[in-house]
């Protein structure tokens, strides 16, 4: 079937070498790890070495790597979990958190924490010095995305956690408690090379849905002494903190998309930025007026979010849908409660050109001849579109 | 069944008759304003929150009848496709009367268009609103021309 997907961010293929890796061990090697015979000493076997891998590849401890079901869980385990052990405190978000970390944390600001939401500059970008000035005595938790799913922003992750790291020694040394850091890395992993002998942070959210692995597979990478809790109880998988029999196929075949992400990042990372250049000087010139949503340079390769003043996002994307184009709006009529995207409109921007916008995710296998379809597609689309609007123009 | 999300794996979830008016609007106005004669004009919604409707009617003095209506709709799927779907029904049969034309409820454009997602049912609402107002502007316009004389 013909058709060009450009929403990688939404989810990607599972590269065919993960689907190879993953095959025994559904029907083969389908034991239960925990079993002490061989079929479930085989299975434990792979699951650990998937872990080692991982490790191996995030540069930190075997035991550091919790499997999960995906982001959603490892995000929701990092907040929730480490609440869990604070009877209160304060925690600091940024506006343009994943719903997986919003929503735990306006679960938890509901059972009684202070919560700071942190709005990012008109670029997309969270400045540190502002997640500085919302620190408090009682903050116990710091949780800001790396890569941005919408707009695609890389967010100075290494600064933060310098910072957060000279802001605890203080706070050791006056015995107070120190403050933990989460980075949700789900749309960065492929992007940028994650070294936890780098950043400091304590937690950090993975999954392996938007790095050519399975869906339904995660990790929390939760550094050592790291006071967690675990969501839900069972029996001691994952050291307790992720009870339930693990699904040994996904977390080899998310060793495996991690393992290959590390070997082929530098030169998808070039070829996409070409694209990604291409893309926008073509839209700028066919579409003068089209706005790009989030900063130009500190965003990854792979993303061009933008507005297309007059144009609803909702109807465009559908319209892009019948010309076999698939991509993804932050528009209100899109989503479930009628709102625009809390990202978009996080940076200031109007409700309007929120309405407007559109997503394009470029991935491995998009090509220069897809995003031509792409423009071409769109021109036909957006002047129909536009013959129809009641709105000429506006900002 | 209503869906919350506009496609499932059978393909659309909106109707056909919305399919169709959305990828083949009716009666929309192209350029600013229309190039016929009007004597009622006609907005509702917001950009702000996702939808505007502008619509142009002409009343024939006579009969009491919508001659001709035009719109221009910024929105999504269903607010292009309700609209559309609007023109179509004020226009058959030679013209709705204006009586009958104020007596439009939401229910009977989405009767009309078989089912929306429910979240969407808004949409429709705005076309009436839009016609409602044109209505009100051809009585304005019509009584001033009556003080003029
Ligand atoms: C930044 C970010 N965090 C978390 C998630 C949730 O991941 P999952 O769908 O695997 O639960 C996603 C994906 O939708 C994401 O883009």
């Amino acid at each position: 079937m013909f058709n060009i997907y450009l929403d990688f961010a939404s989810t990607t293929s599972v590269d065919p070498q993960v689907v190879k890796a993953m095959a025994p061990y559904w029907t083969d090697i389908f034991g239960n790890p925990s079993n002490l015979y061989e079929i479930g000493r085989q299975a434990f076997s792979a699951l650990e070495k998937s872990r080692d891998s991982i490790a191996k590849n995030l540069n930190c401890l075997s035991e550091e790597i919790i499997f999960t079901s995906g982001g959603t869980e490892s995000c929701n385990l990092a907040l929730q979990g480490l609440a869990r052990n604070f009877p209160q405190g304060h925690i600091i978000i940024s506006a343009i958190e994943h719903h997986a970390v919003l929503n735990s944390a306006n679960y938890l600001k509901r059972q009684g924490f202070d919560l700071t939401i942190v709005k990012p500059e008109k670029n997309g970008i969270i400045d540190p010095q502002k997640i500085k000035d919302a620190i408090c005595d009682k903050t116990f938790l710091i949780s800001v995305m790396w890569v941005n799913n919408e707009i695609g922003t890389i967010q100075p992750i290494k600064k933060i956690s310098r910072m957060l790291e000279r802001i605890n020694q203080q706070r050791i040394a006056r015995a107070q408690k120190k403050i933990y850091f989460h980075t949700d890395a789900c749309q960065a992993g492929l992007y940028i090379k994650i070294d936890f002998k780098k950043i400091t942070a304590d937690l950090l959210s993975l999954n392996g849905s938007k790095i050519y692995g399975p869906k339904g597979a995660g990790i929390l990478f939760v550094r050592q002494k790291t006071p967690l809790a675990p969501l839900f109880f069972g029996g001691d998988q994952e050291l307790g903190l992720r009870p339930g029999t693990q699904p040994v196929a996904l977390y080899v075949g998310l060793a495996k998309a991690i393992e290959l992400v590390e070997n082929l990042r530098e030169k998808e990372n070039k070829r996409l930025a070409k694209l990604q250049n291409y893309l926008m000087k073509k839209l700028r010139q066919k579409f003068p007026n089209i706005i790009l949503n989030g900063d130009e340079k500190k965003r990854i390769a792979a993303n061009v979010n933008i507005s297309v003043p007059a144009v609803e996002g909702e109807a465009l994307s559908l319209m892009l849908d019948e010309e076999a184009v698939m991509v993804a709006t932050g528009s209100a009529c899109a989503s479930s409660d009628l709102k625009p995207s809390h990202v978009l409109t996080a940076l200031g921007i109007s409700d309007e050109l929120a309405h407007s916008s559109i997503r394009i995710t470029m991935g491995r296998s998009t090509t220069k001849k897809d995003l031509d379809y792409f423009l071409i597609s769109l021109e036909k689309v957006y002047k129909k579109l536009k013959q129809i609007s009641a709105i000429t123009e506006f900002l | 069944m209503k869906y919350d999300i506009v496609k499932n794996s059978q393909g659309w979830v909106y109707s056909e008759t919305v399919k169709k008016h959305f990828f083949h609007p009716k009666n929309f106005i192209r350029g600013d304003s229309p190039r016929w004669k009007f004597n009622g004009y006609g907005e509702s919604g917001s950009a702000a929150c996702g939808d505007v409707m502008r619509n142009w009617i002409f009343v024939d003095k006579r009969s009491q009848k919508i001659n001709r209506f035009g719109w221009k709709t910024y929105g999504c799927a269903s607010a292009i496709a309700s609209t559309s779907i609007l023109s179509e029904m004020l226009l058959e049969n030679g013209g709705m009367k204006i009586n009958d034309a104020l007596k439009i409820t939401p229910t009977d454009i989405l009767d009309r268009l078989g089912d929306l997602p429910i979240k969407k049912v808004h949409c429709s609402v705005l076309g009436d609103r839009a016609l409602k107002n044109a209505i009100a502007d051809y009585f304005k316009f019509s009584s001033e021309k009556m003080v003029g004389k």
